[in-house]
């Protein structure tokens, strides 16, 4: 009696549980379109290509924040004056179609593109460009912070780069500089000064990032905050046959492996922040292609100049002679990006590429140690990173790498970590006696490595190890004005000598970045700065 | 009864009151600075004392936290430092996707739950119960993350009938009407949308409902035997009344009020616990919004934030303890 009730409830469970299931999934055939219905190459279909990333953007105009994940969607809604090249820095036209710059390199006459329109339908033309510089400039360090760190200022402050901006024609803008300024068209090229709908950023005020207008392939459509922001295709594109794609959308998904998943399942096309670890499964799948963005970036050991006994230079050259690094980029970048002799890679105009790198050579560490009055080695503190960066995939892995090789030349290595912002702010603060950090180019110039992250006027900022040469920010300082290519590039050959002489870090690797996609994704090119332009990918 | 529940709210809140104020000190008490961390690692040393005034940062902390208090009275929950809208504008889409999800999850954990710890109840020592409890052990001490991971392997990548990640098909996106997805589909009749929404639900489900589940179950459990000992039970059983009725009417509701204060719980603990499962599963809730505003110091986010979880909590709180009025009409409000 008492079995057969058990049974009978068992079945009543069951068949809840089944209801319950069935509710939940009763048209297989309609939902099975979400993983398959990029793959239709048909006209008739529209093509959407779904780009899962690690974040959500912050804003959408591109003035107004500094990160990645905010440009590579504006980069696709605005266009700048100047290109970068398709996978490189290289200066190409862009919404200018050419420009001069006077001999002295104060004078910049740019000649724009005749017949586009923006999104709104407003017309881009020299007073549009004007509009947008006049804005920029009378902002201020919390509204626009790149306009201020890449043309040195705002308005009628002293540092401010740019003198004037005027419309000599319809479709002719001439910038006057107060100095010259040899990355300028680089800096034009960024993502952040995308040229903006000048009747939508006046009525839109702040708020301008919650709706932008702009020129590019892609216009906005909708964000759904943390989940997805969809753009879609403009029709009227000034580039003829561009863009291939009818809708992109960018969703957020923080999780590596869930990324992946998501990409295995087909619920999104191309996925970022692939890991090196990561990168032979792709490999290994034949739907799925694997894609490399070309390096721009440095990972390091940091050596804080100003603490004992970094403030040595013969102690930190030991440290370089004393880390394996071809061990470490093996291990843990999987191979995938090249050990790094110089602070910046050698895509970069300007690399030197005749310094010869430390050798891994224990012995000689501690010969330099001993001369260095330590030869029982010493006790420090390393910081590993807490978070994965491309440019240092795994932070704690590579500290006890690093642990490791100290240990035998003598010194041994605590490693300690904190939270990403804790460990930001002491390390600026000069805390740490050595840490784990990196970089990743915002414009492709040398200026961008070097001065900003090892000259004296950014201590406290990013030059986390404190280092002070006086020589080399003589140096960098007059490269910053220098127009002439080769003598600028002199000027940074001799730059990376002292600074591998001073050896205020021990350079590590430059990564390769990873993203993967579907076989069907074409044309895709990951572009160094970390910001793809979608207008030429299409979808078999 | 208004008496008592007027009391209870009236209690609440030197309760939120002290919350804010922890969070508040705990919050600026990490090291780390807004300004430097909204404005990159690029940012100038200028740059950052400026966003430093203009955030109010540069004041002493208790005028900051007058501040706070002062706009919170005005129902002024803070700006956000990096996307600067207020919070009151831009927290409902998160908090609407939390609240779906935690109800969805309490629902799968309730009706397994319950049901799994009065069959293991009824039949005590019987293989159903151990295998029951041996479930609910492993479900308490379960990895979210690893269940996550291997669920998304198991029923999206080999099976193909669930999508891994995010809340909707975003090539068939839902128009955004209450932000509770189930009843924007269901108002538009959108039924091809819902049953998709419907399957987004089911894989975060399930892994958030994991825990509670367990612990449902073992409550239950462990009341239900104790309910069942007691005379009334059976004298039940002696009159010939069926075994079904005695254990889902007369024992049940008895046995359910401690596992009514769980349930409430729980749900309160989903609704701010829901990170690791809401990261997984790319899934737009509070816990990662506020979670993310953690790593970008981003002070009124995390507070009120916080604060609003916390409210929610205590009035689930409060709700359940209503309840037992209604299960239990011995038990008196004054």
């Amino acid at each position: 009696m008492r079995k057969k009730k058990l049974v009978s409830l068992a079945f009543l469970m069951l068949l809840l549980l089944a209801t319950a299931l069935y509710g939940c999934s009763s048209d297989n055939a309609s939902d099975n379109t979400e993983g398959d219905s990029g793959d239709s190459g048909d006209s008739g279909e529209p093509k959407v290509l779904i780009f899962g990333r690690g974040g959500d953007s912050v804003s959408l105009d591109p003035i107004a924040v500094t990160d990645g994940e905010s440009y590579k969607v504006t980069k696709n809604i605005f266009d700048t004056l100047v290109n970068f090249g398709e996978q490189d820095t290289e200066i190409h036209p862009g919404l200018a179609t050419e420009w001069e710059a006077a001999e002295d390199g104060l004078t910049y006459t740019f000649t724009l593109e005749e017949g586009v329109k923006f999104h709104d339908g407003t017309d881009f033309n020299a007073e549009a460009v004007v509009a947008n510089f006049e804005r920029w400039a009378a902002g201020n360090a919390d509204q626009f912070p790149y306009y201020g760190s890449m043309f040195g200022g705002f308005g009628d402050e002293e540092g401010h780069v740019i003198e004037s901006v005027t419309a000599t024609g319809d479709y002719a803008v001439e910038f006057k500089l107060k100095r010259p300024q040899a990355p300028f068209l680089k800096n034009l090229a960024m993502s952040s000064f995308g040229i903006a709908s000048p009747t939508a950023f006046e009525a839109a005020g702040d708020k301008f990032g919650d709706a932008p207008v702009g020129t590019g392939p892609f216009k906005f459509v909708e964000w759904k905050r943390n989940d997805s922001i969809t753009i879609e295709k403009n029709a009227d594109y000034w580039v003829e046959g561009e863009p291939k794609l009818d809708q992109v959308v960018f969703r957020s998904i923080p999780d590596n492996s869930a990324r992946l998943n998501a990409l295995l399942s087909g619920e999104i096309d191309l996925a970022d922040g692939i890991t090196p670890s990561d990168g032979a499964t792709v490999e290994g799948d034949d739907k799925l292609q694997l894609f490399e963005r070309p390096s721009m970036n440095v990972g390091y050991l940091g050596l804080t100049t100003t603490r004992e006994p970094f403030d040595d230079p013969k102690v930190r050259q030991a440290m370089n002679h004393a880390i394996d690094k071809q061990a470490i980029v093996d291990a843990f970048f999987e191979g995938r990006g090249e050990i790094a002799k110089n602070p910046m890679p050698p895509v970069i105009s300007g690399y030197n590429d005749s310094i010869e790198d430390y050798d891994y050579n224990p012995e000689k560490a501690k010969e330099l140690l001993a001369e260095a009055g330590l030869p029982d080695g010493f006790e420090m503190e390393l910081y590993a990173m807490p978070v994965p960066r491309p440019y240092m995939p795994d932070g704690q892995k590579v500290a006890e790498a690093i642990q490791k090789n100290l240990a035998d030349v003598g010194v041994t290595a605590k490693i300690v970590s904190f939270e990403w912002a804790t460990y930001l702010e002491k390390a600026a603060n000069g805390e740490a006696d050595a840490f784990l950090l990196g970089w990743t180019g915002d414009n492709g110039d040398a200026d961008n490595f070097l001065y900003v992250l090892l000259d004296q006027d950014n201590i406290g900022s990013n030059n986390y190890t404190y280092y002070k040469n006086q020589e080399l920010h003589d140096i960098l300082i007059e490269a910053q004005t220098e127009v002439d290519e080769d003598k600028r590039n002199d000027l940074y050959g001799k730059a990376q000598e002292i600074i591998h002489e001073d050896a205020p870090w021990v350079p590590l690797a430059h990564s390769t970045p990873l993203l993967a996609g579907g076989k069907n994704v074409v044309n895709f090119k990951a572009h160094p700065t970390g910001s793809d332009k979608l207008s030429t990918v299409d979808l078999e | 009864m208004l008496h008592y529940i007027g009391r209870r709210i009236m209690q609440l809140i030197p309760v939120l009151l002290g919350m804010t104020f922890i969070v508040f000190l705990i919050i600026r008490a990490i090291p780390g600075d807004p300004a430097q961390v909204i404005l990159g690692q690029q940012a100038s040393e200028e740059a950052i004392k400026a966003l430093r005034t203009t955030l109010g940062l540069d004041n002493p902390w208790y005028i900051q936290y007058f501040d706070y208090l002062k706009g919170l009275l005005t129902g002024d929950l803070g700006e956000s430092l990096r996307t600067r809208t207020p919070v009151v504008d831009e927290v409902w889409p998160y908090l609407a996707a939390t609240i779906e999800l935690s109800v969805f999850a309490i629902i799968i954990a309730v009706i397994i739950g319950i049901n799994a710890g009065i069959i293991s109840a009824w039949f005590q020592n019987s293989w159903f119960d151990y295998l029951a409890m041996i479930i609910a052990l492993i479900g308490v001490s379960m990895p979210i993350f690893w269940l996550g991971l291997m669920n998304q392997w198991i029923f999206s990548i080999e099976l193909g009938v669930l999508p891994t990640t995010g809340r909707e098909n975003v090539r068939d996106p839902v128009d955004v009407i209450t932000n509770f997805y189930v009843i924007d589909t269901l108002i538009t009749g959108q039924f091809d949308q819902l049953a998709t929404v419907l399957k987004h639900l089911i894989l975060p489900g399930t892994a958030l409902a994991t825990i509670p589940m367990a612990i449902i179950a073992r409550m239950t459990r462990s009341s239900m035997l104790e309910v069942m000992r007691s005379d009334y039970v059976r004298t039940a059983r002696a009159k010939g009344l069926k075994m079904f009725w005695v254990v889902y009417k007369h024992a049940l509701k008895n046995a359910i009020i401690p596992v009514l204060t769980i349930i409430g719980l729980q749900m309160g603990l989903l609704l701010g616990g829901a990170i690791l499962t809401e990261t997984i599963f790319g899934w737009p809730g509070i816990g990662r919004y506020i979670y993310e505003a953690i790593g970008f110091r981003d002070y009124p986010v995390i507070q009120s934030g916080i604060l609003i979880v916390a409210f929610i909590f205590v009035m689930i709180n409060l709700f359940v303890d209503l309840l037992y009025g209604l299960v239990d009409p011995r038990i008196k409000y004054d």
